[in-house]
């Protein structure tokens, strides 16, 4: 029990089958694989989104412009598929990847060379992106009939009985964790949350580290801004307004420390999944949809209140009977 | 002074040559040379303030020096960060070890030069055996995956030594690495620096305790206010050689203590104790009384105090002022109970950097300033002159950011702020550490005068010199513990110098 | 050290005049960049100088302003609360709720002032007690006061408020004076006073600058921040009070986003997103900026979302700018 505590995932994992269950109850047809599989997908864009947060929250920073990011590349995507439907979607989705990594690399730039903080500077980004927008299109949306049909169907696509959606994200998963795990890098953003100082001791660049960071989570964005305007089939300047909460909280929930240096991939994705289950549950088991908002509130600040407890740090230890515990 | 054959004959590894370095207001090191030399083990040895930290910086690309040369292998370097100082091989364990918490024993060891697979990744199977193997090397039996933060600090400083180990430096500075260890690691360390000497390492040994500077060091290099005044092998040297170099100082002329008659107890504490921090502190301070609290850094003064003052809550234990018992929870309530606690961490604790000099003094006393809750500038402006000048205070005017003096002006600001309170006991931790010699002096004659007015001093020090040329009294902590209590009359530099370091009377 | 003679030196109080001070300062950049946005606005439209005009601009800024000196409050002592435009919300649901059960307006507007000091003392608490990041609770609490809100009221409103409870957000005190402009003005000068000439606020900027030295100082740190997020919950439900009024109905989602805005208006102003420096004055000229932006543009007809694009280069420049320019002239010197 003391070490199910102690492993932040496992207590997400209980807890999210202990919703389940509890689902269950009232609804048996939930746990149907088929409909978890929905419940996966639906998630999908919240996970991949999640993913980039918890590299930047890693570092000590965050972003709040990633909806912003979101919503402006999905509608970047709209535009280059409206202007050249023949325009293969794959080109498509690197063009916009590209343009989140650069709106991404704004907010790093702006952290690391002139010592903004993060907060700022991803507020004054997030109403500009979205700004952005408008001064494109005018206001105008970009509806599905004005869509190609290779744009709207490739998260559709059916690969082994799961939609290309969730295969996104799960690449996303195994593509993340292996730069969170595996490279220098990942881990540099380990080190630059947990003990800023000491990493400067050990060689490694905190402003540059946190600038990947910054233009990882710009890409994640960029990519699951094409993710959201096919799957919905539509573009317009409010899509995924407030969005930018729901990830904060999908990284808080699972463990995903806002004082940097502890998270991990599996904790972002079961954070998501907690969001997700909640979402799709509601109206199955007759609690109105409209309760999602205070539910997820009220587990935010329980996760946050379990991790504090969890991380809190114990007195020096100068007597010497003391120290053999 | 007597020279060994063996190291004359050898190159240094390393060597610094009329190193120079100071700061506003402070020279941290004038003209100061070290040579270290392969597989010979050097002690560094000098009070607190000399000068040590400010030499591993340097050595380790942290600060530049103003004046002098680093060459290793004879040819002149420049260590402009810390990482070209790790690339030349020169590596430190810190004695507040800095590394991460929640990254694993493993990651801890090999972070910045982690082994990779053929694709360029982390090879996490190599890197948890090797980490193993080193860990073994250092006669760790400590798991590499584990957490950083899950482990004891003695077996942090292990994963510390094979950091060092992993990136296979040529020079290893420790300092104070014995600091945290029980007795039986302290001789798995003796064991490990032995196989370091074999293998050619140059070794800067850091350390109070004469007891393992005479088992381990092969040099010695002694250093006081910022200077080098002595070197040389320990061979033929004895504890008191060392001890008379470190505190040579003519301890009498330099210090403006005053006579004082002592009146009677003022605050008595007994049975005070802290589950992890100290235990069974038991003492009575009179009237116009001086009482030194001296000890090794890390001894639970610090901490004692501020438990003292409603920072922590001690376990147990009764605190009377002037025969009232007092049930402090605050450093409000202290302060209105008549105790207040002048900390050792200026920047962190005392002054608050960003706000104007008088701000920062009329804080604890605003009760007194305002009126029904509205600041009254006049009013304040007025105490913060009148404290300020007393304790001689050079700064431009008083609304000038507190952070813009000097070390020792800011100490002062931070000494009035709190005198100004108009305390019955006042309690100095460090009250010199890291200021110029005048201001030093500044605040010494104050403290000597505070005195004489009636007030209570306990002035908690590592300096031998202050703590002998100020005190009425002392009493020596030791690991959490009160180990000694000596009148002025009967002090001397190596009863202290013993009692905290915990040797016996009897030199070896 | 060259010694120095032991006479007692006399140190002057201030090293430079008020005067001098305050033309450095950042609250006459920010009068410049008014009087510059009210000439140009002036010039592109015939309609700015009317004073009704201008009286209807002010309701752009004067709701959220009145969050925003407790806000800047907030920010100072080195917190934030994000939650306040969910408090906006939650309150103005339970003034509807109150009103459909046929509540009049005095009970409407203790039944707000209560549920706003309820929001913030949990906020208060979470942060003191539980010793929680600010940040983290407000994004938790933002989420559950708005979700309460959307609990009451799914997609129905609430619309049937006594005639009297208009006043507030639609009321004239004099002329072209309204109901709300006064009540901005009266707190402005409360909040300045608040904070820059009692010991609360003194206290409150100590805990911005160095929380753990106010703290050894005596400062009651977790008692003064627990106070400024009852504050927040205050001025959140005073701010309900008359955004309700104004729009005579309350859907779940009224005042979404205003805690960006909220937070804008309070950096625009000068106050340190890390806490220990600003004051009131600036945030008072950050919202007439903000307000007289929004006025402009709308009367050129630039969509609002434009405007938003405006404030949010301000936030970013005004803080950026500085430091390019400190780092252009040190390499001039060099």
């Amino acid at each position: 029990m003391n070490m199910l505590l102690k492993n932040r995932e496992a207590l997400l994992v209980v807890a999210i089958l202990a919703l389940l269950a509890l689902i269950t109850l009232r609804f048996p047809g939930f746990i149907q694989p088929a409909n978890l599989g929905r419940v996966y997908n639906d998630t999908s864009i919240l996970i991949i989104l999640a993913l980039g947060q918890m590299a930047v929250i890693l570092t000590r920073c965050i972003d709040l412009s990633m909806a912003a990011n979101l919503a402006l590349c999905g509608m970047v995507a709209g535009l280059i598929n409206v202007a050249l439907p023949g325009l293969p979607i794959p080109l498509v989705i690197a063009s916009v990847v590209a343009l989140g990594a650069a709106l991404g690399a704004i907010n790093g730039l702006l952290v690391w060379k002139l010592n903004i903080p993060p907060i700022v500077v991803t507020l004054g980004t997030l109403t500009i992106f979205r700004g952005s927008i408008f001064l494109l299109t005018g206001g105008q949306w970009i509806n599905a009939h004005q869509m190609s049909d290779a744009f709207k169907a490739l998260p559709r696509a059916d690969l082994l009985g799961i939609p290309a959606l969730s295969w996104f994200s799960i690449a996303i998963i195994a593509i993340v964790f292996v730069v969170m795990t595996r490279t220098a890098v990942g881990r540099a953003f380990y080190a630059v949350g947990g003990n800023p100082h000491a990493a400067v001791y050990t060689g490694i660049d905190v402003g540059r580290t946190r600038f990947l960071a910054y233009c990882l989570s710009g890409a994640l964005a960029g990519f699951a801004g094409y993710l959201w305007v096919s799957r919905y089939a539509v573009a317009y300047v409010d899509i995924a307004l407030g969005f930018e909460l729901d990830i904060i909280a999908a990284c808080v929930i699972g463990g995903i420390s806002i004082a940097g240096g502890i998270g991990s991939v599996p904790g972002a994705v079961l954070g998501a999944l907690f969001l997700g289950v909640i979402k799709n549950a509601l109206p199955v088991i007759n609690i109105s949809p409209f309760a999602q908002m205070a539910i997820s509130g009220t587990v935010i600040i329980i996760a946050v209140a379990v991790n504090a407890r969890a991380e809190r740090r114990k007195g020096r230890v100068i007597l010497k009977k003391a120290e053999a515990h | 002074m007597l020279q060994d054959t063996t190291t004359l004959r050898m190159k240094p590894a390393i060597a610094l040559e009329g190193i120079s370095k100071s700061f506003p207001g402070v020279h941290a090191l004038s003209d100061v040379s070290l040579s270290l030399y392969p597989g010979s083990v050097t002690a560094l040895i000098g009070e607190n303030g000399a000068g040590k930290s400010t030499l591993v910086k340097i050595l380790t690309g942290i600060y530049q020096p103003d004046g002098g040369a680093i060459r290793v292998d004879g040819a002149e370097v420049h260590f402009p960060s810390a990482s070209a100082a790790a690339r030349a091989g020169v590596t430190a364990i810190h004695q507040e070890t800095v590394l991460f918490d929640e990254l694993s024993v493993a990651e801890n060891i090999f972070l910045g030069h982690a082994p990779r697979t053929r694709f360029g990744l982390i090879d996490w199977t190599k890197l948890n055996a090797d980490a193993r193997q080193l860990l073994s090397r250092v006669g760790a039996d400590i798991d590499p995956t584990i957490r950083l933060r899950d482990l004891g600090i003695a077996s942090k400083h292990l994963v510390a030594i094979a950091r060092a180990l992993s990136i296979d430096a040529r020079v290893v500075i420790m300092d104070e690495p014995t600091a945290a260890l029980s007795y039986k690691e302290i001789h798995e360390l003796y064991e490990l620096i032995d196989r370091l000497k074999a293998d050619g390492k140059a070794i800067l040994f850091i350390s109070h305790k004469f007891d393992e500077i005479f088992r381990i060091a092969d040099r010695y290099t002694v250093f006081r206010d910022g200077r080098m005044v002595g070197d040389g092998v320990i061979a033929g040297t004895t504890q008191d050689d060392l001890v008379r170099m470190m505190v040579g100082r003519d301890v009498g002329q330099v210090f403006p203590k005053q006579e004082v008659s002592i009146g009677g107890p003022v605050l008595t504490v007994s049975g005070y104790r802290h589950p992890t921090e100290f235990e069974d502190i038991n003492f009575e301070l009179r009237r116009g009384e001086i009482l030194g609290f001296y000890g090794l850094v890390g001894a639970g003064r610090s901490e004692f105090m501020q438990s003292l003052i409603g920072i922590t809550r001690p376990s147990a234990g009764a605190v009377r002022l002037d025969d009232r018992v007092l049930v402090i929870r605050s450093p409000a309530e202290a302060i209105e109970a008549g105790i207040v606690y002048v900390p050792e961490e200026r920047g962190r604790q005392g002054a608050i950097i960003g706000m104007p000099i008088f701000q920062n003094v009329t804080l604890p006393s605003l009760t007194r300033t305002s009126r029904s809750g509205f600041l009254r500038m006049a009013e304040e402006f007025r105490l913060a002159r009148e404290y300020t000048s007393r304790l001689d205070l050079r700064a431009a005017a008083l609304d000038q950011d507190v952070g813009t003096l000097s070390g020792g002006n800011q100490q002062k600001v931070v000494i009035a702020k709190w005198l100004a309170t108009k305390p019955k006991v006042i309690i100095l931790d460090e009250p010199t550490k890291g200021i110029d010699i005048g201001s030093k002096a500044a605040v010494h004659a104050f403290m000597s005068e505070l005195a004489a007015q009636g007030l209570s001093v306990i002035m908690v020090s590592s300096e031998i010199p202050e703590i002998m040329g100020m005190s009425d009294r002392v009493i020596v902590m030791r690991e959490g513990r009160m180990v000694g209590q000596y009148e002025r009359a009967d002090l001397t530099a190596e009863k202290l110098v013993r009692a905290a370091a915990g040797i016996s009377e009897t030199t070896p | 050290m060259a010694e120095e003679p032991m006479t007692t030196r006399h140190i002057p109080d201030r090293l430079q005049g008020r005067s001098a001070r305050l033309l450095k300062s950042w609250e006459s950049l920010l009068v410049v960049v008014a009087i510059l946005i009210f000439t140009v606005n002036s010039f592109a439209s015939p309609y700015f100088l009317d004073p009704w005009n201008l009286s209807d601009a002010t309701f752009n800024f004067t709701e959220k302003a009145l969050i925003a000196f407790a806000m800047a409050l907030v920010v100072i002592s080195g917190e934030i609360d994000l939650s306040v435009a969910s408090i906006v919300a939650l309150t103005s649901t339970a003034m509807g709720y109150a009103a459909a059960q046929g509540f009049d307006t005095p009970a409407l507007v203790a039944v707000g002032l209560m549920t706003g000091l309820a929001c913030g003392a949990i906020n208060g608490l979470l942060v003191t007690r539980l010793g929680l990041p600010s940040i983290v609770v407000t994004i938790g609490t933002m989420s559950l006061f708005r979700g309460i809100a959307f609990i009451v009221l799914g997609d129905q409103a609430f619309t049937s408020y006594p005639e009297s409870f208009a006043y507030f957000g639609q009321g004239y005190v004099w002329w072209v004076f309204s109901f709300e402009f006064c009540l901005f003005l009266g707190f402005a000068v409360f909040y300045a006073a608040l904070l820059h000439l009692t010991n609360f606020g003194r206290a409150v900027y100590a805990i911005g600058n160095n929380q753990t030295a106010a703290l050894f100082s005596g400062v009651r740190v977790a008692r003064v921040k627990f106070t400024l997020f009852l504050l927040t919950g205050l001025m959140s439900a005073i701010a309900s009070i008359c955004l309700t009024s104004r729009l005579g109905s309350t859907r779940p989602s009224i005042a979404l986003g205003w805690e960006l805005e909220v937070v804008t208006m309070v950096v625009l102003g000068g106050v340190s997103i890390l806490g220990g420096s600003g004051t009131i004055g600036g945030v008072v000229l950050a919202a007439l900026i903000m307000g007289m932006v929004t006025f402009g543009f709308g009367l050129l007809n630039v969509p609002g979302i434009v405007m938003s694009i405006f404030i949010g280069f301000l936030l970013i420049s005004v803080i950026a700018l500085p430091i390019l320019y400190a780092r252009l002239k040190r390499r001039m010197a060099h």
